[in-house]
């Protein structure tokens, strides 16, 4: 049967009985009460189990690619905002720092750290985000609220920082776009302080609670060669036993000179690579922002916060390939320039966008409610998917 | 109530009596039930909001007490939307029949030991019968839709209600033989006004079936962690989907109000009902203050209780909780009801006394650590945040 | 262990020979030129030969040249064993854009594939679900081609709309 574009092929089944059993085919659509954003998947079920889950994405597509080929170097920066507009700097971060790669531009010390209390603190937003909806499609609708009571603290930071409380434009190429205010960096650390603690509040709260681990433990566990062969990315491998992140293994920026754990899963409560372990991860990662935001608040130089790059910007002709580390892994961009004002093509390959093609694969046989679960706890975001 | 018709009419025909039942009927809904699920919806936002961090509704009326109305008035103002496709009849009963089950349990709901609608001997047999109704609404609900996930969210819900009315039925059944009879104001009268004197405490067995029917009464209810036929990220509104105004009001006041429902019979079998330790002269007096007790018990028990629950806990899966109800719950029901019998017959007086005591006791000293954890919480957390209150627009690091 | 980009290029030239072209550029950007249609056995090689153990497709892009007249899809390949990268270039003519699929080799190419057909008209030839993943199933041309004209409507639907600044 047909399903909007889709041939579904549906199993008709007759048992002794002479009863014939159908498949059921559902359009978990595109509007729903989901924070993940517009994403549709067609389930055919069996009842409540699923025999398979196909993903239908393209709703959110807004050609982002195809407008870089348009609008030049410079004028880019705010729609990479969009490119996943719950960790933006991100994105902000990827496209300067590919830019930098093809022009040769070297960018000041304090430009750098600016960069990474922005990415970090960027982080910390995106995952607050992650981790209370998905407690919240789980069903806890306390632990999103303080979520995203937390978030507001961080929004009012970025924007004394730079404007904006979503889509940040905060990076430049060559640095940054403003210096950091007077007094933002007491600001950081007052919200570190209250922040850190917190984080062990949603331990007690929602982690171990005995009714989300029993939802989680043992669902939709992906083994590392799964992970590797789909290219998971960020914490969705490190939660399958990978221990591989940008920031440790091809450190840019200032990240060598930062220290901190890479937190990965360990099957603690059920198998290696199963939600709670995604969860779990992220709630960890949150920690380790914290630590390298405060050695960056010490470490931090003074100095000009942008380099001097030409407004007409030509980088020579060529390709680059740049990894940074995102909230929800591995963001590469792949850029290449034909030596005019504008770029020739720019490819954003996006975490979301590999999460969202293993779902077919591990969520065979699971229940539709455990469907939200694997959604979730791959913090799957629909403008990275589509851009 | 016999009395009351022939008191007023000098000849009674059955016609009289009916239009005084009604008319009694009426007024205990229209003053009572309805207020009571519509307060609980205020009462509930605002203790959802503190828990959440934010205020709950604070706008109509004196901290947003008028609220409830005006959501009432709103919703009897929408569109009313039946899907075409959908099959209509079917579709326009079905919150009727779901309120049919919610209100008439009213009718044996005791309230001081004068007040109670019908004292019908068979009164708790009447409101287990009753609250099956339910089951019916939701699935006409689901089905008549003519929406997949609608359709889901009602089978799941007919599951859940059916499965769970076993372990709820089976722990009424050892009150039911303590007191020898199913008149809800029998099963008050044989318990006292003390602790040690309610059935909660009789024999470890009853205060075992307390939290079974607790739990099987949170499920029967569609209440978190039982909510999956609702679940909001999943199935927008379960069976309600399609159900727009006044319609889908009618089916989550039913809810609401069932809470008050489940904390009136658990007050009734388990916690001694409307009992108070002195007789006034002034009936008035006796009554109100009889009334008091039940209904604070009733709402504390079985409405704010949870109320806190359903904003603390996640949601269980449909399998899992299936698997708790048949694999779990009904088992240990099963053991409550032949353990009463046996303690029934078997057990000295003395064992009796001594079980209350130390059943008291513990409740007791559980209750007393727990209040003991909340003061101790409260007070870290004043100490540890009260330099922490964030002000983005100070300047200066200052406290709170 | 770790090995350079002219190690992995030798190795690859020693089984593969004609077949790989050239090493261009060094460091994280160095790359050879695979013919289209022998690809997919040149990825199963990387990911299979102990000492070079590609396992990982980090990226998979198209690019269109319409000056040089091919469109090219770059493959960004990563070994989570030995750390170390190597990037493939395919270089299909335009008018009929054909290549060998590596879905088998790397899942992750299964998509990233789709996406390459859908925008810009490279068909995989190999593919089990090659059809279209970000437009509608029945948009017409492949819109990230430097040639892409968008249609005027699409089921009615005007594709531009009067400026608004206009007096």
């Amino acid at each position: 049967m047909s399903l909007a574009g889709f041939e579904v092929e549906v199993q008709r089944s007759k048992d002794d009985g002479g009863v014939v059993t159908e498949d059921m085919t559902l359009s978990m659509g595109p509007q729903h009460p989901s924070t993940h954003g517009v994403l549709r998947f067609v389930i055919r079920a069996d009842g409540e189990v699923m025999k398979e889950a196909i993903p239908d994405i393209g709703y959110l597509h807004r050609s982002i690619e195809k407008i870089a080929e348009k609008v030049g170097w410079h004028g880019f920066i705010p729609y990479t905002d969009r490119v996943d507009y719950v960790a933006a700097m991100f994105c902000n971060h990827g496209w300067s720092f590919a830019c930098e790669q093809l022009a040769g531009i070297e960018v000041p010390k304090r430009a750098e750290y600016c960069r990474v209390i922005a990415d970090e603190l960027c982080r910390i937003h995106s995952h607050l985000l992650s981790v209370g909806s998905m407690a919240m499609d789980i069903g806890a609708f306390t632990p999103f609220t303080h979520a995203i009571r937390e978030r507001e603290y961080l929004n009012d930071l970025f924007e004394e920082l730079c404007g904006a409380r979503l889509t940040f434009h905060y990076m430049r190429i060559g640095g940054v776009g403003w210096d950091l205010p007077t007094g933002w960096i007491d600001k950081l650390s007052h919200f570190l302080d209250r922040f850190e603690p917190l984080v062990d509040e949603y331990d007690r709260l929602i982690s171990f609670n005995k009714i989300f681990v029993e939802r989680l433990a043992g669902v939709a566990p992906v083994t590392a060669e799964e992970a590797i062969d789909f290219n998971l990315v960020g914490p969705n491998l490190r939660a399958s036993g990978v221990r591989y992140d940008v920031r440790k293994d091809e450190p840019y920026s200032v990240y060598p000179e930062l220290e901190f754990d890479v937190p990965i899963g360990t099957g603690e409560k059920g198998i290696v690579g199963d939600c709670f372990d995604r969860y779990i991860v992220r709630m960890r990662e949150m920690r380790e922002s914290c630590r390298i935001l405060r050695q960056c608040i010490t470490q931090i130089p003074d100095g000009p916060v942008i380099a001097k790059v030409p407004r007409n910007l030509k980088p020579p002709a060529g390709d680059v390939y740049v990894r940074l580390e995102s909230a929800r892994g591995d963001m590469g961009w792949y850029v290449v320039s034909d030596g005019t004002a504008f770029p020739h093509r720019c490819k954003i390959r996006t975490g979301s966008f590999s999460a969202i093609s293993i779902v077919p694969k591990i969520s065979r046989n699971l229940m539709i409610a455990d469907l939200i679960a694997v959604i979730a706890s791959l913090d799957l975001v629909a403008p990275e998917i589509d851009r | 109530m016999a009395d009351l018709v022939q008191s007023l009419f000098a000849e009674a025909t059955w016609v009289h009596y009916l239009v005084v039942a009604l008319l009694f009927g009426a007024i205990v809904v229209f003053g009572l039930v309805l207020p009571i699920a519509g307060i609980t919806t205020w009462v509930e936002r605002r203790i959802m909001g503190r828990m959440q961090s934010r205020i709950g509704p604070n706008r109509v009326g004196p901290a947003g007490f008028l609220q409830w109305l005006a959501d009432g008035i709103k919703n009897m103002l929408k569109e009313d939307i039946v899907p075409t496709a959908a099959d209509g009849p079917l579709f326009r009963f079905a919150p009727y029949v779901v309120m049919v089950g919610f209100v008439g349990t009213f009718a044996v709901l005791p309230f001081t030991s004068a007040l109670i609608i019908a004292d019908l001997n068979v009164g708790i047999l009447y409101v287990t019968a009753v609250t099956a109704l339910v089951v019916v609404g939701i699935l006409m609900a689901g089905w008549a839709s003519n929406n997949k996930w609608s359709l889901l969210g009602g089978i799941r819900s007919a599951a859940q209600i059916v499965s769970y009315e076993i372990p709820a039925g089976l722990s009424i059944f050892p009150i039911v033989m303590l007191t020898g009879s199913l008149s809800m104001q029998e099963i008050i009268k044989l318990q006292g006004w003390a602790p040690w004197s309610w059935n909660l405490f009789a024999n470890p067995f009853a205060f075992v079936a307390f939290f079974i029917f607790f739990v099987s009464a949170l499920a029967e209810g569609n209440r978190t962690p039982f909510d999956l036929p609702e679940a909001e990220s999943e199935l927008v509104a379960g069976f309600a989907t399609e159900y727009s105004g006044m319609r889908n009001l009618l089916f989550f006041m039913a809810e609401w109000g069932n809470l008050y429902v489940i904390g009136a019979i658990v007050t009734t079998l388990f916690l001694g009902g409307w009992q108070i330790p002195f007789t006034f002269e002034s009936k008035v007096v006796q009554h109100l203050l009889e009334f008091a007790t039940f209904f604070l018990k009733a709402y504390g028990v079985g409405v704010l209780v949870p109320i806190w629950l359903r904003w603390t806990l996640p949601r269980i899966r449909v399998d899992q909780m299936m698997s708790m109800c048949w694999k779990y719950l009904v088992p240990i029901a099963f053991v409550n009801l032949i353990g009463t019998a046996a303690w029934m017959i078997w057990s000295p007086v003395w064992l009796q006394v001594v079980t209350r005591m130390v059943l008291v006791v513990s409740a007791a000293a559980a209750t007393m650590m727990f209040a003991h954890r909340v003061v101790y919480h409260l007070e870290y957390a004043k100490l540890t945040r009260a330099h922490l209150l964030f002000n983005p627009l100070a300047t200066t690091r200052s406290p709170g | 262990m770790a090995m350079d980009a002219a190690g992995v290029h030798a190795r690859l030239r020693e089984k593969f020979g004609d077949v790989v072209g050239p090493l261009e550029a060094s460091g994280r950007n160095a790359s050879a030129t695979i013919v289209p249609a022998r690809i997919a056995e040149v990825g199963e090689f990387l990911k299979t030969d102990p000492a070079l153990r590609f396992d990982c497709l980090s990226n998979l892009s198209g690019v269109d040249y319409p000056k040089q007249g091919h469109i090219q899809i770059v493959y960004h390949l990563f070994s989570y064993p030995h750390r170390h990268a190597f990037v493939l270039r395919v270089n299909a003519p335009r008018d009929n854009p054909q290549v060998a699929t590596v879905s088998g080799v790397w899942s992750h190419a299964d998509w990233q594939e789709r996406e390459a057909f859908d925008l810009l008209g490279v068909t995989f030839d190999g593919h089990p679900d090659l059809r279209r993943i970000l437009m509608p199933e029945d948009w017409p041309g492949h819109p990230l081609r430097k040639d892409f004209v968008e249609p005027e409507s699409y089921h009615g639907i005007p594709t531009s709309r009067e400026s608004l600044l206009k007096a």
